[in-house]
Formats: C-alpha cells, structure tokens, sequence
C-alpha cells in the first residue's frame, strides 16, 4: 500500500535551481516536520478548503511512507456545506487519517457561546471559542493552519511559528524574531503556537501546485447550478442557515467558490470554470481578491487583525 | 490597475512550471518613500486588485493626500496606520510571467536593526533606498553594513525621489560616488545603482523618459534577472537530520529514513558520506520525496534519505559528504545582533540553536561591538543591547557542526534563546 497516489513526482529544475513550487513546497515540508519535531501534541486545522487541503497534501509527502504524525481538526460550524462534510469525510478513510470534529453547536449548547441575531448573523467569530476549548481539552500544544501572508493585511505579518499566550491571544507588536529556517517553538506551560506552513503562498500558488499535483477538491470549487440570492453586492447559496429579507428573490445561478467557510460567510462567484485549468486561468485575469468574497473580513476595517487577536485561525 | 493576463491560455497554462523564485528585502530610513517605492512595484506591476485599488482610493481621498497614496498599499495593523509607522517585517508578494518575488519589507526606524536582520536573513537580493537630495546618510551605511553582515548576494541601490532634483544626472553620480566610499570600506562589490522616483514612477518598471541619461535596467528588470543562490556554487553538501521516519506497518518494516532539508550542495544517490559528530561513515541507498525515488538532490529541497547502513542517527545530527567536512567545535566566534530588551549578559547561559541541533552555551566574553553608523570596532564596549551588533565568544556543552557563515548561510546562522522567557534573543552569525 503507498500512501502516495504514486504518480511520477516531477521535479523541474533548470540545471540544479528550484522552480517557485517547488521551493514553496520544500519550504513548507521543512515546516511541517519542525512541527512534529519540537511539538508533543500538534493537530492539523483542517476545514475542507483548498489552503488545508494542500496542508494535508504536503504533510502526507513530509512524512511518506508513513502516516501523517497528528490528527486533522475540523472546527464544525455546523453552516457546512454539505459538500465539503463529504470532502472530508471521503478524505479521512481514504488516507486513514485520524478526525478530531470540535463543534461551535455544543459550544451553543452548553452555553460557551451565544448566536448572533439578525439577517447577517454568522457563526464565524464563535468559531474562535470552539477552537481554544478545544486545544484546551486535547492539550494541543500547536495547531497547524493554512493561512497564508497574501491574504489579508493583518495575516502579512505573520510569522511561520506563532506565538500564543495562555489566553490563546496574539499580539502582533511583540512577536517573536524569526530568521533564517530556525523556528523556535518554545513555550511555557498553557501557552500554545499557530503554525502556518504555506505562509509564503499566494492565491496562484496554490491553484498552480493543486493543478500540478492533481490534489482532489470539493465539488464547490467548480462550477455548478446553485439556488442563490444577492444581498450587499454578494452572491450568497441559498441554504436553510441564512434568513431571506423580503426583498431577497432566489435564483438559479451558474457559480462556483474561491474560498470555502461557513455557508453564512461564503460568497460564490459567477463561473465557468469547470477544470483546474480554467480556475488557474480564471483567477490569474481575476480583478479582485479571493477575499473580496468573505463577508467575515467586512465587518470592519481590522476585523481579521481583531479577531486573530482574540485566537481565531 | 486591476490585473490582466495578456498571454496565450496555452503559454500560461505551463509557464508557472519554469518560474523561479526570489526573495528581496527593502531598507531605506524615515521618509525616503519606502512604502512608496513598494506599493509603485505592486501598482505598476499590476499586482494590485480592484478591491484593494478601490480601498486604497478610498482612503486616500478621506484623509485628503493630493494623488493616490501608494504606501497605503503596504499598510497592515491598526496601530500602524493610526500612528503612520511600520511596527514589524510584513511579507508581501507578487509575480511577473517568468519569477514569483517575495518582498520582507521591513520599518525603517523602530526596531531598525532587528527587523532589517530579521528581513535580510531570507533575502538573495536587497534593495537600499537613498533620498537624492539627502545623499548617503548614517543609515543608509548602517543598511549596507547589514545587507552585507547577512551576506545578500545582490545590492540594490535605488536613487531615489529624482523628480525633485529635476532628474539631473550630476547629482545621480553625486551619491554614488559617495556610497562607494562606503561600499569599498565594506569591501562589497556586487552592487547596482537605479534613479528612480518611486512617486512617479521612473525606472521602477517602466523605463523613465526624463532621465535618458541612464542606459541601465529598471528595479523590476534588475530584480527579474539577478540570480537567486544556487547550490552549485557551494562545494560542500550539507544535509542537517530533521526527523526519523519510521511507519509503524507491516509493508515499510524495518524502515528507517532520515528527514531534512539540504542545507548546501548537492547529493547524489550512491555517494560516500559521513554521519556527525560521531562520524560514522556510510553510503547514501535512496533519495525519496513523497511516493518518488530520486537520483540526486540539492539545497533547498526537502527530502528524506535511506542509508547503506544501519547507524544510530537522530535529529540534530548532520549527514556530509565525506570529502569536505565541515568544522565541530565547542568554542565558537560569533557576530551576533541583540534582539532583546534584556541586556546580553557575560557569564550566563542560553539555549543555541543551530540547524537542527539544540545546545546550551555560555557567554565567555564580548570582543567589540560595531559602531553601525560609524562601522568602527570598539573594542572598549561590552554592554550590549537590544539592536547593538557584537563579536561574542561562546562555549557550547555539546558540540556544534558547522560552516562559517560566510561559507554558508544556514549551517553557518545561529539564534540565542533565553531559557526563562524562551524568547529568541540574538541572531548570530558564526565567524
């Protein structure tokens, strides 16, 4: 049995000089095994999206032939889309990973958290709760994730190796120096890292080495015909999570998603594009960012900056 | 403004599979339109999408600039832009067809020499920005003194602000005379010079038509076509033990590889090579990366190795070829650049951390430290704080394998960690 889909890895190289994936690939490996190495209990923050995805991708090459040396942790919203629910699920028995599902529901339920009300509530910022009991209860020592630096101005100042305080916060004016490949992991007792592997990827990174490696994606990722309907200039599916206005009208629409959240926070985006070639090409003429479809970074001009402080992803 | 793909859907299909990569980092003090000279490359790159465009724009007008202010490109945390400053490194990005660059754009006065260090130890090129008018000032020597202390390969001087010396060449040759006072003090000699305006827009991608005077490249041609390090030009091969590989299964039984990243050169399957410190000598049985067997491989790839024999290896222990071996000590010189608020302190002890490997050390004794604006020794001074560059000698409890870091930059490069706050301290580099 290989873990690897077992296709020839091709390694393009002009003379001996690494392409731009394939250094980005090598990069983030390293990164990945400094994580098993210096961490006793590190979890992989898997949601379904292409930036984990790829994480996960990377973290079968990093340690082949054996199996990946931490758990996937999926922070449920319980705003999936179905789709993604069976990403996941087809993905953890087909590599035989192991699945830790944290729930924002019980959060709910046990009161940890209170739903937000009104038309645009989002279970988003709950999220943040979720994942820091989480990390309590299973003493996660370091939580590896798929943001990258081009994705939002906060995410930009990112080190690879972050530094949370017992309170699970960041704080960005007093980060840790990181230079050369030397990461330093070492913390004190309840305190706890992020580890952000593909933190030097851009959006076409991304979609470039998915297509490269032929990585398997949801389904959402290409185009389909979905119920939606337009509120605030966003295209957003028609599912049971968010409450219709009255003027809202729901329509049937060719659209696909560039990004992958909660169904409250998503934003689709008219397409075509029904091949990893065409998404490579769609998002190399796109004119605007991938997370100019994300109604959880337009809360305000800081909302990512103030919610990483607090601990989210 | 907004980005545009002009080539052929065939051509752009393959030709992320020969880009390359480059990672540079920008210095230039208060003013001297760093932020500028960014958000221009961005801009006039096309790097710059519409909704950031329109943000940009948008606030722009709010706080009443008289143009599009570009530097608001490259704003990150609240507190920066409510005080106009750049607290920390932030890493930005983008590509032209045949090269994806990675900037560390780093503040020009808070934190100046952590941050520029911390930004230089990545970079293959770095680009120092000079106001015309201003000429080479104490910063711009302490910059260059840096640049070249990390050994970046390729110094970019960028002229700037050539607009308001109404693009006269005169006072072009002006600073560069004057900098290559500082850069033969320095003994560096790869270097470029550009004339610029960062605000108009001369000769950062499109070649400047006031100033026909300058036959060179432009910044965006400079940095497409210098190049990044290659393996090759090192004849050491270096590859520091990350991790140990052993799948718990019945079909990989009795398998064991060793992980890591090539640190320098290049190896190949078959070839003789030593296991250190203990210095066992073996042969290299197979390359792997992921599901594939490779023949060869050179830094920086990722991969794990399978040796001819079974010797007892674990992380921090490095596998070298055995016709060059690189250096083991336990007393080791080291320039190194205080990090901390805490004052390095003689006598005490810190964790080091080198490659792979972790080891205590203590500090016997601070030898000078630079005087970064003036670039003298002064040998009388022995207390060092939060961004002094000093020669320390240090005493390690177990020994350290390495390469000077003028040889090479990753078995060469230290980092100091102070064992009660477990913060990273210094940054050293090993004489």
């Amino acid at each position: 049995m290989h873990l690897l889909c077992g296709r020839q890895e091709t390694i393009k190289m002009n003379s001996h000089h690494l392409t731009h994936l394939n250094e980005l690939e090598s990069e983030s490996i390293f990164v990945l095994r400094e994580v098993a190495a210096q961490f006793e209990k590190p979890a992989l923050l898997f949601s379904g999206g292409k930036d984990s995805i790829v994480c996960f991708h990377l973290a079968r090459k990093a340690f082949a032939p054996a199996k990946i040396p931490f758990p996937l942790l999926h922070i449920d919203t319980g705003h999936n889309f179905n789709e993604t629910i069976t990403y996941r699920d087809d993905l953890v028995s087909k590599y035989g990973a192991h699945l830790i599902v944290a729930s924002v529901q019980d959060s709910i339920d046990t009161g940890r958290v209170t739903e937000e009300k009104g038309y645009n509530a989002s279970r988003n910022v709950l999220q943040t709760v979720t994942l820091l009991d989480t990390i309590e209860n299973y003493k996660l020592d370091a939580c590896i994730g798929g943001a990258r630096r081009d994705e939002e101005k906060s995410r930009a100042k990112e080190r690879f190796f972050s530094h949370r305080d017992e309170f699970g916060q960041w704080d960005p004016k007093n980060q840790r120096p990181e230079l050369w490949n030397l990461f330093n992991g070492r913390k004190n007792i309840g305190e706890h890292f992020r580890v952000f592997p593909i933190s030097n990827w851009t959006e076409m990174d991304v979609w470039q080495y998915i297509l490269k490696e032929q990585i398997e994606i949801p389904s959402l990722y290409f185009t389909h015909e979905r119920e939606c309907f337009i509120r605030d200039e966003v295209i957003y599916a028609h599912e049971n999570v968010i409450p219709l206005k009255p003027s809202e009208k729901v329509q049937k629409m060719r659209v696909r998603f560039r990004t992958i959240g909660d169904i409250s926070c998503t934003g689709a985006v008219l397409s075509e594009a029904s091949s990893l070639e065409e998404i490579v090409r769609e998002v190399a003429a796109s004119r605007v960012t991938e997370r100019g479809s994300r109604i959880d970074d337009k809360r305000s001009e800081a909302a990512m900056e103030d919610r990483k402080k607090q601990g989210y992803f | 403004m907004a980005k545009t793909t002009q080539q052929s859907p065939a051509a752009e299909q393959h030709s992320y599979l020969d880009m390359d990569l480059l990672r540079f980092t920008t210095a230039g003090s208060v003013d001297d339109g760093k932020s500028t000279l960014i958000g221009r490359l961005l801009f006039d790159s096309k790097s710059i999408f519409e909704d950031q465009y329109e943000a940009v724009k948008a606030t722009s007008k709010k706080r009443g600039d008289a143009y599009l202010n570009l530097a608001l490109f490259t704003d990150g945390l609240r507190a920066e832009r409510e005080q106009g400053i750049t607290i920390d490194v932030a890493y930005r990005y983008f590509a032209t067809p045949n090269r994806k660059f990675i900037i560390a754009d780093t503040p020009g006065h808070i934190q100046y020499t952590r941050n520029m260090v911390t930004g230089a130890s990545t970079a293959d090129a770095a680009i120092i920005l000079i106001d015309v008018r201003k000429g080479v000032i104490e910063q711009t020597k302490r910059h260059t003194y840096i640049a070249s202390l990390l050994r970046i390969e390729h110094i970019i001087i960028c002229v700037n602000k050539m607009d308001l010396a109404e693009y006269k060449e005169d006072d072009f040759q002006k600073v560069r005379k004057e900098f290559e006072v500082v850069a033969q003090k320095l003994n560096i000699s790869n270097f470029h010079f550009i004339p610029i305006s960062a605000l108009q827009g001369d000769n950062v991608v499109t070649p400047s038509k006031k100033m026909k005077w300058y036959k060179g490249k432009t910044l965006l041609e400079l940095l497409e076509t210098v190049n990044p390090a290659e393996a090759e030009k090192n004849d050491i091969a270096r590859f520091p033990v990350q991790y140990v590989i052993r799948p718990i299964n019945t079909e990989f039984h009795d398998y064991r590889s060793y992980a890591g990243r090539i640190a320098a050169g290049i190896f190949k399957k078959g070839d003789n090579v030593t296991v250190l410190p203990n210095g066992n000598a073996t042969k290299i049985k197979s390359i792997d990366f992921g599901s594939a067997s490779l023949q060869e491989a050179f830094a920086p790839m990722s991969v794990t190795f399978t040796l001819d024999d079974d010797i007892d290896i674990s992380r921090g222990n490095m596998i070298v070829k055995a016709e060059q071996p690189p250096q083991v000590k336990l007393d080791l010189d080291i320039m190194i650049c205080w990090m901390s608020e805490k004052k390095l302190q003689s006598n005490r002890k810190y964790l080091l951390r080198h490659t792979t490997n972790d080891v205590r050390c203590i500090i016997k004794e601070v030898k000078f430290k630079v005087n970064i604006n003036t670039l003298e020794k002064m040998n009388d001074e022995k207390v060092i704080e939060l961004n002094d560059i000093a020669c320390i000698s240090i005493r390690t409890t177990n020994p350290v394998i390495f390469d000077s870091y003028a040889k090479n930059r990753t078995t060469g490069s230290v980092i100091l960690i102070d064992e009660t706050s477990n913060t990273t301290v210094g940054a050293g580099m090993i004489m």
